[in-house]
């Protein structure tokens, strides 16, 4: 696997959310990537990047776009260093929530994504690495 | 501050999002239209998402909260224009919009809003 190109994207307000979304439309576009799989990924950027603004208050969003076996993929890690989330399985659960969403975005963020990988732990912050491909 | 316009057109609102919302701004939308319909006694709300290429979770519950609160104040919302891949998205996300009148284009959309008037 040989990463293309790389960078790091701040998310800290909600303007950063919006700017996130764009550069991952940008990336995917850049991939070749379908238009459904395009909107999936950029609708789970969405979702992520309000988890890292509102729940981790604010952290970062680091893009990938990756080469691997003759496919092209983009690959985002959502960092922040606040609570973390301290139940895991609840997390992932339809329809719950520990703020006042739907409960859908990490779980419908996760169902928008070839791979998901979740790493927290309580006060250690929250890693988010989201991957699809084309 | 960044507002999204609502048009009146006899007993409708009309509205036309075109820009990539922000969540206040999603949120403003939704308090202006509701102030909009009790101000003009609005009988109709046409959303038009033609131009969104993206709803989230948050877009939604903006979507369906602004069904509610018009039903509640007697006008009917529809939504119009929402892109094939938008939709396939907000299924895979787990979004139905339960309650939400749906049509295809601003055309179908205005003719359901005009026969619900006509009915009553």
């Amino acid at each position: 696997m040989t990463v293309r190109s790389s960078g790091t994207q701040p998310i800290n307000i909600e303007q950063d959310v919006v700017l996130a979304r764009q550069l991952t439309r940008k990336l995917a576009q850049e991939c070749g990537m379908r238009l459904i799989d395009l909107t999936k990924l950029v609708t789970a950027v969405s979702e992520l990047a309000r988890n890292t603004m509102v729940y981790g208050g604010g952290g970062h969003m680091d893009w990938q776009i990756l080469d691997e076996n003759g496919r092209t993929g983009v690959r985002l890690l959502f960092r922040d260093e606040g609570p973390g989330i301290p139940d895991i399985k609840l997390a992932l659960t339809d329809g719950w929530t520990s703020g006042s969403g739907l409960g859908l975005g990490l779980t419908g963020a996760r169902r928008l994504v070839e791979e998901f990988e979740l790493d927290t732990a309580p006060g250690k912050g929250t890693r988010i690495t989201i991957t699809r491909w084309t | 501050m960044e507002r999204i316009p609502i048009l009146q057109m006899g007993d409708f609102l009309l509205v036309t999002i075109q820009v990539d919302m922000h969540d206040q701004l999603a949120l403003t939308l939704q308090d202006d239209l509701s102030e909009r319909i009790s101000k003009s006694s609005a009988r109709g709300v046409l959303i038009d998402i033609s131009a969104l290429d993206m709803v989230d979770s948050f877009i939604g519950r903006m979507i369906g909260t602004i069904s509610g609160l018009s039903s509640i104040m007697d006008a009917q919302t529809v939504l119009v224009g929402m892109q094939p891949a938008v939709a396939i998205t907000l299924v895979e996300l787990g979004l139905t919009l339960p309650g939400v009148k749906t049509a295809l284009n601003v055309e179908r959309g205005m003719k359901l809003l005009q026969d619900r008037v006509r009915e009553q």
